[in-house]
Order: structure tokens, then C-alpha cells, then sequence
């Protein structure tokens, strides 16, 4: 393409997921080019017309024929130049037209193929990618499943809430809040995390494989992942020491519930290594869900799921009885900074530069 | 009913379970890590097994195993054992019954 005015760009350099904008560059490319060749057509018009007046005028002049052979040269020296400009603005025009037809060619196919993806992975029951702070799938949060993709957008809005909660709760503290304020403080974000538990059990109708993969989640916290979440003794472990002063009586409750916890985990890692070995024997015998009458796999692990949730937010409960209202905000911030932090960490790990890869060159 | 009731007093701390529910295995699990053995009828394996369902139903379980009966009464299912664990109150209560010591 000689034109100066058309700017092809290649497809590798637009990148493969942008085909809409390609074709629209291509349509405006064609339509551009092709006014510029019927401005050009025009000029010659004019030029002809201009042409054939003075063409004309020199008609009633007698005795002038050396005038009238020049002006027929000249006329018949524009028409060639019209005409040659016309074949090469069609035959550009074919060319393009033609690479157009190609692109919109390989763009079809791509989305054959795009959707055949996607009724495979359907098939199957996959998600692709997850939300969260620390994952890098920005433009990618696109499910399968309704339940799991609305569950994906209240866990966006929910981490939001969440934050605000963390804040309110910072500022709180060190302004020196009044404890009646405070205590609605904490209570509202106490029931924030009850309603994050109810939010899971409802994702675990939808895909309970999904919730004890704990995909929603960033990488870092995923690195913790216990059935679902977090084991709730972690976290009373960790946290504990961040509250400064505690009677005697609450150290021993709280070393109680630690001990609960644990026992309460145990107990439930262990229903889930059962249910691991039951579905793992099932699908090693061909026996899928839907081959067989009684959907007992899928109704464990929702309720297995639901169990877990349930046990979180029992220590959660338990923690608040335990605390005063000030050192419930304390708590409750220690673990919003946890969570945030856990967050940045995969965030940055994600956003790293890779390592130059080793001994490529032998 | 008469069975489970009956079964349900034959001693101390009672399980009702299915072979195959995992819910269930966590449960007693979680009795021999407080130190308790309980006595476990797996439902499932027994030929009245429909009719012991139909009853721990009637008693007032959302989802008929695991039922748990501590001194001939119903204390419930997963949930409430594990509020009460958390709470402290289950190990109070099994006291009487605990044949190691945690």
C-alpha cells in the first residue's frame, strides 16, 4: 500500500482481544482513503471542466488550430491520468477490501474457537479466574455461573465494606471514642463478616468446589486456605498478642477457645479428608453425580462448607463475649490490617518484573 | 421412635450416623478428641433404618444424622455441637462421661 495517509497496523501488534476495534480502524481506514480518491476524482473534474471551457473559448477563435491540437493533447493527457488514477484507486480499493474480508475472516474463526471454549469449560463446570485485591485478572472475573458470578461482585462490594470498616474502626481508636459508639462500631462489623459466612453458604449451592477452593480470594490468603477460609485458631493465635491488656480470666477463655478451635478443626479436616476420599473413589469409578439417583456428594460439601462458616462465625461470637467493646475494635482491626496486608502481598508479588530467565543461551 | 429412643438411652453419649456421611465421621471425631467414645449407629446399615429417619426427623433434626443424645436428650446436629464445643459447654457436659482425659 503506497497511500500515505493509510496507517496498517498489524494484528500481533493490536493484540488478539481487541478484534472489534481492529475491524473499526479498517472501516475508517477504507472510507477515508476512498474520499480522498473522489476528492482527487473531483479536482480532476474540475480540471476537465476548467479544460473544456477554456476548450470552448478557444473554439471561436478562427486560425487557431496549432492551439486546438495542444489543447486536444492536453485534454486527452488529463483523461489518461484520470483513467490511470481510477484504476489505481479501485485497485487499491480491492486490496483493501480484500485484507478487510481477511480480517474479518480470522475474527470469526477466533470466535468459534472462543466459544467452544467456552461450552467446553461449561461443560465441565470450570471458572475462570477470581476477583480480590492481589489477583491480577481485572478484565477477566468471567464465570459460568450466575450464583458464582453475582457472588464474585458482592465479594467486591463486600472487601469495600470491609475496608471502610477497618477505617472507621482506626479512627475510632484513636480519636478515644466513647465505648457505646464504639461497641455499635464493632457490632457492625462483626455482623459485616456474618454476612460474608451467609454469602459463602449460598455460593456453595451454587458450586461448592468453587467456595473450598477458596478462588475469590488473593494468592497470599489463598496460601492459608483451610476448607473455605481461615482456620479460625490462626487467627485467634496471631491476634491475640495485638491486644494489649487482658484480665487473667480472659486470658484463660481465649486460651479455651483456642483449644476448641483446634479440637473443632481436627474434627472437620478430618470429615474433609473423608469426603475427599469418598469423591475422589466415585469419580476413580465413573460414578458422576448425575449418573447416580442420590446427590449426596455435592450436599456434603455444601454442608461441610456451611459448617466451616459456621464454626467461624461461632469464634467470632465467642471473641465478642469474651472482649470488652474497645478491645473487640482492637481485634477486629488487627485482623481487617491482616486481611489488607495479606492483599498488598499478592498484589506486589503479582505485579513483580519476572526473573530473567536462566541459561536460555546455552 | 421406640428404637432410637431406646438406643438413645442405652448409654451415656449416643450417635446416630450414615456410613456415608462425612459430617458425621467429623463429629465423632471431635468426641474422642474431648476423650469420649460414643456408642455410634450407623442408621444406613440398619434394617429399620428408614423409620429411624422418619423419627430423629420428628424430633426436631433439620438433617437426620448427625444426631447426637447425650443422657437419653437430643442435644442436635452439627450447629449446636459445635456452638457448644466453641462455648465451652460441651465438655461440661460430657464430663460425667469422659473415659480419657484430653
Amino acid at each position: 500500500m503506497n497511500s500515505p495517509t493509510s496507517h496498517f497496523v498489524p494484528p500481533r501488534r493490536m493484540g488478539v482481544y481487541d478484534p472489534i476495534h481492529q475491524i473499526s480502524m479498517w472501516e475508517e481506514n477504507f472510507r477515508s482513503n476512498v474520499s480522498l480518491s473522489a476528492s482527487t476524482l473531483l479536482i480532476d473534474d474540475a480540471e476537465i471542466k476548467f479544460d473544456n471551457q477554456s476548450e470552448y473559448a478557444s473554439h471561436g477563435i478562427p486560425g487557431t488550430s496549432k492551439q486546438y491540437d495542444q489543447e486536444a493533447n492536453r485534454l486527452a493527457d488529463k483523461i489518461q491520468r484520470r483513467l490511470a488514477q481510477n484504476r489505481e484507486a479501485a485497485r487499491k480499493s480491492r486490496l483493501r477490501k480484500k485484507a478487510y474480508v481477511q480480517q474479518l475472516e480470522s475474527c470469526r474463526v477466533k470466535l468459534m474457537q472462543l466459544e467452544q471454549e467456552v461450552d467446553h469449560a461449561k461443560q465441565q463446570g470450570l471458572h475462570i479466574g477470581g476477583t480480590g485485591l492481589g489477583s491480577n485478572s481485572l478484565g477477566f472475573a468471567a464465570s459460568l455461573n450466575s450464583g458464582i458470578t453475582n457472588f464474585e461482585m458482592e465479594y467486591g462490594r463486600w472487601l469495600e465494606e470491609r475496608n471502610r470498616h477497618t477505617l472507621a474502626l482506626r479512627n475510632a481508636l484513636s480519636s478515644h471514642m466513647g465505648d457505646v459508639e464504639l461497641g455499635e462500631l464493632v457490632d457492625g462489623t462483626m455482623n459485616h463478616y456474618f454476612k460474608l459466612f451467609g454469602m459463602k453458604s449460598a455460593a456453595a449451592k451454587a458450586d461448592a468446589f468453587y467456595v473450598m477452593s477458596g478462588m475469590w480470594k488473593s494468592s497470599a490468603e489463598r496460601f492459608f486456605f483451610w476448607i473455605g477460609g481461615f482456620r479460625p485458631s490462626e487467627i485467634l493465635k496471631i491476634l491475640v498478642p495485638r491486644i494489649e491488656t487482658m484480665t487473667e480470666q480472659q486470658r484463660s477463655d481465649i486460651s479455651n477457645l483456642g483449644k476448641s478451635c483446634q479440637q473443632a478443626e481436627d474434627a472437620l479436616s478430618q470429615g474433609m479428608d473423608k469426603l475427599q476420599q469418598m469423591v475422589s473413589e466415585s469419580v476413580a469409578a465413573g460414578q458422576l453425580e448425575e449418573q447416580t439417583n442420590t446427590p449426596n456428594m455435592s450436599t456434603a460439601m455444601e454442608r461441610l462448607a456451611a459448617l466451616v462458616s459456621f464454626v467461624n462465625q461461632e469464634t467470632l461470637l465467642q471473641m465478642s463475649r469474651i472482649l470488652t467493646k474497645r478491645q473487640a475494635a482492637r481485634w477486629l482491626l488487627a485482623l481487617g490490617e491482616y486481611f489488607q496486608r495479606l492483599q498488598a502481598l499478592s498484589s506486589f508479588w503479582a505485579n513483580r518484573p519476572p526473573k530473567p530467565a536462566e541459561c536460555l543461551i546455552p | 421412635m421406640e428404637k432410637v429412643t431406646r438406643l438413645a438411652s442405652e448409654k451415656g453419649v449416643v450417635i446416630f450416623t450414615k456410613s456415608s456421611c462425612c459430617l458425621c465421621y467429623a463429629v465423632n471425631i471431635l468426641f474422642q478428641e474431648i476423650g469420649v467414645s460414643p456408642v455410634v449407629h450407623e442408621i444406613d446399615q440398619d434394617p429399620d433404618g428408614r423409620e429411624m429417619e422418619k423419627a430423629l426427623m420428628r424430633l426436631g433434626c433439620n438433617a437426620p444424622v448427625p444426631a447426637v443424645f447425650i443422657g437419653g436428650k437430643l442435644m442436635g446436629s452439627t450447629n449446636e455441637i459445635m456452638s457448644m464445643h466453641l462455648s465451652g459447654s460441651l465438655t461440661q457436659l460430657l464430663k460425667p462421661y469422659q473415659t480419657s482425659l484430653s
